[in-house]
């Protein structure tokens, strides 16, 4: 489809109960679709902030947009999209490992991924890499030949370079 | 066998005089509801909600016992639709609270203002299946505009003022609220009302100047444009304004099935419905227009048929009170957010008069109503002359209420609306059974009104039990069942675009004067053309409910019609 790219959005919910069941509901409903979604609290206490990374035309884009401020807890939705983003996730990768391939696999992870080894058993190593979400796919990528048995990925979180700020403050939002 | 209950087994307990008691979250909801001004509640009672019917009678409002809870979702709609106050319904937990689900969706789909409160299980039991739980707001989270768990009496005040809030507020829709036994049975007093602050919920009611700035330059150099009025005139109570705003433009106005009664059917710059069903000459309007102004409507595919080849030539201003609606099905050349009325108003302030003379002429070329007449070619009686005949003899004054299918389109057709708010139909939704119930809650909030329920034969089996509740409230209800012996609208689709294969669409009924009996309401069948209008005379003689049968023409087809996802240029405008 053309226009169609990948969109950061930054989206602060009030946290309460039940809120990434509306925001979930509403995209299943509405047929958008979601590549991943991260959560947790903001730096305002009874914010939470969500990252969702969506594919769509500048339009569905804005449609998303808008219906997310429907809901009512959906305090403040910005699309960051764009060069001056830093985008990190963090996975855990269990991969199998003997003797033969341990080395190399330690090699590739640290050298090229600068990825740490958290666990190793006789015949498995657990990596924990950051980064954004296309590296961690290429690592995947890289390792997939040595039998990988697990991956764990939290999903992208995101915040903008410099000064700039998505954030607000409950009681400007209340004013 | 024994058949066991267990619905009100455990609950069972000797209990003090209800004015012995001390407060409780029960009468904390009612004195709650009574400060939104609540003054009809439609209902059934079940386990979880029995405290509140406790203390109900304690309390000055009405409660309607309806036969089936659809019936109250749709009555309350029907209430709020006809009063602009919101409506509220009432439902135990488990089947009380599902019965409810199409009459929210219904509400939910045309921007209606609705209060369904919803009995819950003890908050001790909930998560475990137990007896009538019902997970009902996850049910119904796409169907409402917000709902509410309450957990504590301390929650009841704020949360049904949050509700009707919401509810009556920006782009209105259905709130839910579900109440927990335990909360309804705890003690608690009513805390003074608290100003409403709801972080993410702002709606814009006054529109950006910029904005109608934009809008005005474009409309000054339009040749050929066109409003195109929908619900949110009504709901925002701007016919007077549109009136103005179209005559000092001279811009013609066509309707949604929604916006029917929001600009006078019989004014001279009234193009009728637009749409699948509508006039030609509106459609050709559409078609032709270089400026459309979609006010407080949305666009939706009943309107437009085929997106890409809906208004052509047109660049499109657009005002919603919902910035959602904006830019979701048509592209936009000017989006104004915000309320109807006060966009009409800063219009007002902003344009000068204009005049086309030249376009008004030529839609008049054009203007030619959908053929009627006394007599189908059959020599049976026309539904279409059944809503003319209706439509003369009530003076065009009733409050019309109609179910789903062809008769709703030959009302939309034939009954002109020059009053805002007495057209009321189930328009997004498009719910068979609404007629009825909707009636029903129109009589209890207008009972100065003369109401009309024009339903078919198909729809008013669905809903007929509501007949009970009518008479049981002498709601002056007049039922005009327009009997074609078939699902028509769907028949129609079979005849047109299926090879006349009607399959499961002939649909038997009972004798409805036998039913009309049974419930003792008066009741007349008509079948030909010289009875309708006496028997339309008899029916508004009497003074409370009454039935009339119109055994119409069986294959007669709405035109004209552009068939979904079709374009003006696929019009059937009439039989082949
Ligand atoms: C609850 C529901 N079920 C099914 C439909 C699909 N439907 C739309 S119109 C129609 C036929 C209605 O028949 P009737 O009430 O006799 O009205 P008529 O079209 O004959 O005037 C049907 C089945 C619907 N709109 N609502
Ligand atoms: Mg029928």
């Amino acid at each position: 489809m053309e226009g169609v790219r990948r969109h950061t959005l930054v989206v602060l919910v009030e946290d309460r109960p039940g809120v990434m069941n509306r925001v979930m509901s509403l995209f299943r409903q509405r047929g958008f679709n979601v590549d991943s979604i991260a959560v947790g609290h903001s730096e305002q206490p009874g914010l939470s902030r969500m990252t969702l990374v969506v594919q769509g035309d500048d339009r569905t884009v804005e449609q998303v947009t808008k219906q997310l401020y429907k809901l009512l807890e959906v305090i403040k939705v910005t699309d960051v999209t764009g060069e001056n983003l830093i985008q990190r996730e963090l996975a855990l990768v269990k991969v199998a490992a003997n003797e033969r391939t341990r080395g190399d696999i330690m090699r590739l992870v640290s050298e090229v991924y600068r990825a740490r080894i958290v666990d190793a058993a006789p015949d498995t190593l657990v990596i924990e890499v950051t980064g954004p979400s296309e590296k961690i796919d290429s690592l995947i990528t890289l390792i997939r030949p040595y039998g990988i048995k697990e991956v764990a990925r939290t999903g992208c979180v995101a915040i903008e370079r410099g000064s700039g700020s998505v954030a607000v403050r409950v009681e400007d939002a209340v004013a | 066998m024994v058949v066991q209950t267990n619905e009100t087994e455990t609950d069972r307990r000797a209990e003090p005089t209800p004015a012995a008691r001390p407060s409780n979250g029960a009468r904390v909801l009612c004195r709650a509801l009574q400060r939104e001004g609540v003054r009809v509640i439609f209902g059934y009672p079940g386990g979880a909600v029995i405290p509140l019917y406790d203390v109900l009678p304690e309390f000055d409002i009405h409660h309607v016992l309806v036969r089936h809870e659809q019936g109250a979702a749709h009555a309350a709609d029907g209430y709020a639709r006809a009063t602009g106050r919101p409506g509220v319904c009432l439902a135990t937990s488990g089947p009380g609270a599902t019965n409810l689900v199409t009459g929210i969706a219904t509400a939910m789909l045309d921007s209606i203002p609705l209060v369904a409160i919803t009995g819950q299980v003890p908050q001790a039991v909930i998560g475990t299946d137990a007896f009538q739980e019902i997970d009902i707001t996850g049910i119904t989270l796409p169907i409402t505009k917000h709902n509410f768990v309450v957990r504590r009496v301390a929650d009841i005040g704020p949360t049904i003022q949050q509700a009707f809030h919401l509810a009556t507020t920006g782009r209105p829709g259905p709130v839910l609220v579900d109440v927990p036994k335990d909360v309804l049975l705890a003690e608690g007093e009513l805390a003074p009302p608290e100003p409403v602050q709801l972080l993410g919920y702002r709606p814009t009611i006054v529109p950006h100047r910029r904005q109608i700035r934009r809008a005005a330059e474009v409309l000054r150099a339009a040749q050929r444009p066109l409003i195109l009025a929908g619900h949110g005139i009504l709901i925002s109570g701007a016919t007077e304004e549109l009136v103005r705003f179209a005559e000092r433009t001279q811009i013609p106005v066509g309707l949604t099935l929604l916006g029917i009664g929001g600009f006078p059917g019989s004014h001279p710059l009234c193009l009728g419905m637009v749409g699948m069903h509508g006039f030609a000459h509106a459609n050709r309007a559409i078609h032709e227009a270089d400026v459309i102004v979609g006010i407080g409507m949305r666009f939706d595919d009943r309107v437009t048929g085929r997106v890409s080849e809906f208004a052509p030539r047109a660049q499109i201003i657009h005002i919603d009170i919902d910035p959602a609606e904006i830019g979701k099905n048509v592209e936009t050349a000017v989006p104004v957010v915000g309320d109807a009325r006060e966009a009409l108003l800063a219009l007002l302030d902003e344009l000068e008069p204009l005049r086309h003379d030249d376009w008004l002429a030529q839609i008049a070329s054009w203007r030619k109503r959908p053929a009627s007449g006394p007599v189908a070619p059959t020599g049976e009686l026309a539904p279409q002359y059944v809503v003319e005949r209706l439509h003369a003899l009530t003076e065009g004054r009733a409050i019309v209420t109609t179910d789903v299918g062809q008769h709703q389109m030959w009302a939309a057709q034939f009954y002109t609306c020059d009053i805002p708010h007495q057209w009321i139909t189930s328009g997004g939704l498009g719910t068979m059974g609404f007629g009825v119930p909707a009636a029903m809650g129109v009589a209890l909030g207008r009972p100065d009104a003369e109401v009309w329920a024009v339903v078919g034969d198909g729809g008013v089996q669905m809903t007929m039990f509501e007949f009970g509740t009518i008479v049981q409230e002498r709601a002056p209800v007049h039922i005009a069942i327009i009997n074609n012996g078939y699902l028509g609208m769907v028949r129609q689709w079979q005849e047109l675009f299926h090879n006349r294969n009607y399959s499961e669409t002939p649909i038997s009924s009972p004798d409805y004067m036998l039913i009309a009996q049974a419930y003792g309401i008066p009741g007349r069948r008509v079948t030909r053309p010289e009875e309708v209008d006496d028997a339309i005379r008899w029916a508004r003689s009497i003074d409370g409910p009454t039935l009339l049968e119109f055994v119409v023409n069986q294959e007669e087809n709405v035109y004209p019609m552009i068939p979904s996802g079709g374009s003006i240029r696929d019009m059937i405008e009439e039989e082949a």
